[in-house]
C-alpha cells in the first residue's frame, strides 16, 4: 500500500479544491448545533410520557413503543417494548442512572437537555432552536435553489444515477473517490442529501407543527393527513432517528474518508483532492484536477465554476 | 492510489483518529455539562423562553382569531377520559360542595367587569350551550378525545360586560396542589387566557363530559375548555372568574399554577 500523501507537500497544494462556499458551511455548523440541541431535547420532552401511539389520540393500553422501569424481586430493570417485543434495556433506557443514581427515566440522562428531567425546560430548549433550525433551513433551501447548488451539486446526473450499483460497491468496501471524481459528491452520497432535505427534514418540522393544537387549527383537520396527532408524534420521532442514523452514517463517512481533510473543507472551504485514479467510474479519465479549470489553485477566492 | 482499507491505516492515523475521538467525547460532555448550566441560568431560560412570543405572533397570523380546532365524530370518542393533575381535591370548601353534589356550588365572575355575577350549576345549565367532541392534548405528549358540554365563556363575558382595562380571564381553582390546609402557602391551581381566546367560539365552561355530568377526576362541577392550548391552560375546579388588566403582581407573577412553575403562559405549542 502507497503511504498517504504528506498534507504539506508540494503535490498536496496543487490539488487543493475550494469545495464548500462559505454560506454553506456556515449553515452546515448552525445546523449541527441545532440538530443535537433538538434531538437532545426532544428526548426530554419523550421522557414526559415516554410511549408512542398512531392515530388521532393515544390508545393508552396499546403503544406502540413504551419504554418504562419494571420492579421485579430481584431490583428495577428497565424496559422497551417496540410491537409485541419486549427488551430489557436497564441502564439505558427505562432505566437509568442519573448523577449515581438509578433513576426511572426513558432516555438517559447523558441523552438529554437538560440531563436532569425537567419537561418545562426542555420545551423552551426545544422551540427556542426549533426556529433557528427552521430559519436556517429555509435560508439553505433558498440558497440552494438559486446559487444553483441543488441541481449542479445535489441532483445526479443520468449517467450517475446508472452506476449506483458501483457506488453501493465501493462505499461497502471504503472505497472513495479520488481526484477529479472527488470534486463531486458521489450518487449515493447527493441521493442522501436529498432525501433529509426534501423528506426526512420537512416531515420532522410538519410532523411538529402538527402537535402544536394552534397550528392544527390552521386549516381544520389538516393533521389527519399525517394519520392524526399522535401519528404526527410518532412521525416526529421517527424522523429525528432518521435524521440521527444520518449524521451517524455521515459523521463514520466523514472519519472514513478522511477527517482531518473532510472538517478542513467545512471549515476553511478547501479540500485536498485524493490523489491517484480513482475507483469511480465517472473519474475514469481524469485522475488530477484539471489545470484549466483553476478550481485547485488555491490563490483563487472563489473560482468562477465553484463545485460541492 | 487508494486509501488504504481501514484496518492497514498507518499508525500515525489511528494516533490521530484516537486524539481525535478523545477530544470529541471530552467536547461533548463539556458541551452536556454546560448545556445543564445553562439550564439552571435563569436569565438564559428567560431568554429561551423568549420564543414563545415570536411562536404565538406567527400562530396568531397563520391561525388567527376565529380559526378552529378540530371537531370529532362520536366514534372517535375515548372510552376512558384520562384525568390527569389533580384528580380528587383535597380541600375543605370542595369536599362540602362535593357532599351536597355541587348543589350550593356558585360560580363568581368579577374584577374588572361593569356588572360582577354569581351563578349556580342549573343556573348556568339553563343558558346557551355547546357541545362540542375534541382532542385533549396534554403538555406531556398525550391526547384523548372527549365531548364537552358547556356555556360559552363569550356569553358569561357578555353578562358581565368587562371594562375597558380587563386584558386576561382568570380562573381561580379550588384544588391545592400543594398542602391544602388554610394555615399553609396558596397553592391552588389558577390558569389565565386573554380576552381573544376567551371569546372563541369553542371556549366554553363545560359542565358534561361525554353527556354526563363532568366526573370529579375530571374537574367537576365546571371546567374551562381552551381547546387550541394544551390541557394546562385549561382549570378545572373552577371557583370564580375575574378579569384583570395583567398577572404580574398575582401569585407567582406568571399567569398560572404550571406557569409559575416553568411552563409557558402560552399554551397553543
Amino acid at each position: 500500500m502507497d503511504p498517504a500523501p504528506a498534507p504539506a507537500s508540494a503535490s498536496s497544494i496543487e490539488r487543493r479544491f475550494y469545495r464548500h462556499r462559505l454560506p454553506v458551511r456556515v449553515m452546515h455548523w448552525i445546523n449541527v448545533a441545532c440538530l443535537a440541541i433538538l434531538l437532545m431535547s426532544g428526548l426530554g420532552i419523550f421522557n414526559a410520557h415516554p410511549a408512542l401511539y398512531w392515530g388521532r389520540d393515544s390508545t393508552f393500553a396499546q403503544p406502540w413503543v413504551v419504554l418504562w422501569a419494571k420492579r421485579t424481586p430481584n431490583g428495577p430493570v428497565g424496559r422497551t417494548r417496540i410491537g409485541s417485543t419486549e427488551f430489557d434495556t436497564t441502564g439505558v433506557l427505562g432505566l437509568s442512572k442519573a448523577d449515581g443514581v438509578l433513576t426511572a427515566r426513558a432516555f438517559p440522562a447523558w441523552a438529554t437537555i437538560p440531563g436532569p428531567q425537567s419537561l418545562a425546560t426542555a420545551r423552551h430548549w426545544h422551540f427556542f432552536f426549533a426556529w433557528i433550525f427552521v430559519v436556517n433551513g429555509l435560508c439553505y433551501l433558498l440558497w440552494t435553489i438559486f446559487s444553483r447548488h441543488l441541481v449542479r451539486d445535489l441532483v445526479p446526473t443520468r449517467d450517475e444515477l446508472a452506476r449506483i450499483g458501483r457506488s453501493f460497491v465501493d462505499h461497502l468496501l471504503f472505497r472513495h473517490a479520488a481526484g477529479e471524481a472527488a470534486k463531486r459528491y458521489n450518487v449515493l452520497q447527493s441521493l442522501t442529501y436529498l432525501v433529509v432535505i426534501f423528506v426526512l427534514l420537512p416531515l420532522v418540522v410538519l410532523a411538529g407543527l402538527a402537535m402544536s393544537p394552534r397550528v392544527d387549527s390552521v386549516l381544520t383537520g389538516w393533521v389527519e393527513l399525517l394519520g392524526g396527532r399522535q401519528s404526527a408524534r410518532t412521525l416526529h420521532f421517527l424522523a429525528a432517528f432518521g435524521l440521527l442514523a444520518f449524521v451517524l452514517v455521515h459523521v463514520f463517512e466523514v472519519f472514513v474518508a478522511g477527517v482531518w481533510n473532510e472538517m478542513r473543507s467545512m471549515i476553511t472551504g478547501w479540500y485536498v483532492l485524493p490523489a491517484g485514479t480513482a475507483s469511480r467510474p465517472m473519474a475514469a479519465s481524469v485522475a488530477m484536477p484539471d489545470e484549466e479549470s483553476g478550481a485547485h489553485a488555491p490563490t483563487a477566492a472563489v473560482p468562477k465554476e465553484v463545485q460541492p | 492510489m487508494k486509501r488504504p482499507p481501514i484496518h492497514l491505516m498507518h499508525a500515525r492515523d489511528r494516533e490521530r483518529r484516537h486524539l481525535l475521538r478523545g477530544a470529541v467525547a471530552a467536547a461533548g460532555a463539556a458541551a452536556l455539562a454546560g448545556c445543564d448550566r445553562l439550564s439552571n441560568n435563569e436569565s438564559f431560560v428567560e431568554t429561551l423562553k423568549q420564543a414563545q412570543h415570536l411562536s404565538r405572533a406567527v400562530q396568531s397570523v397563520v391561525a388567527p382569531r376565529p380559526a378552529m380546532a378540530q371537531e370529532f365524530s362520536p366514534k372517535d370518542i375515548a372510552p376512558v377520559f384520562r384525568s390527569n393533575g389533580t384528580l380528587n381535591p383535597r380541600d375543605a370548601d370542595y369536599r362540602a360542595l362535593q357532599a351536597a353534589n355541587f348543589a350550593d356550588y356558585r360560580l363568581a365572575v368579577g374584577g374588572l367587569v361593569e356588572k360582577p355575577g354569581e351563578w349556580s350549576l342549573d343556573e348556568l345549565r339553563a343558558m346557551p350551550s355547546r357541545t362540542q367532541i375534541t382532542r385533549h392534548d396534554c403538555v406531556e405528549g398525550w391526547s384523548c378525545i372527549g365531548k364537552w358540554t358547556g356555556v360559552p365563556l363569550a356569553h358569561i363575558l357578555g353578562r358581565v360586560r368587562p371594562l375597558a382595562g380587563a386584558r386576561f380571564v382568570l380562573f381561580r381553582c379550588f384544588d391545592s396542589m400543594g398542602d391544602p390546609s388554610p394555615s399553609a402557602p396558596d397553592s391552588h391551581y389558577y390558569e389565565s387566557i386573554d380576552l381573544e381566546e376567551a371569546t372563541h367560539v369553542q371556549t366554553i365552561l363545560a359542565y358534561e363530559l361525554n353527556d354526563r355530568p363532568l366526573p370529579v377526576s375530571n374537574g367537576a362541577p365546571l371546567r374551562c375548555r381552551v381547546e387550541r392550548q394544551l390541557g394546562y391552560k385549561q382549570a378545572k375546579y373552577v371557583r370564580a372568574i375575574e378579569l384583570v388588566p395583567a398577572f404580574g403582581q398575582i401569585r407567582g407573577g406568571k399567569g398560572g399554577y404550571w406557569e409559575d412553575e416553568g411552563y409557558e403562559w402560552y399554551g397553543g405549542i
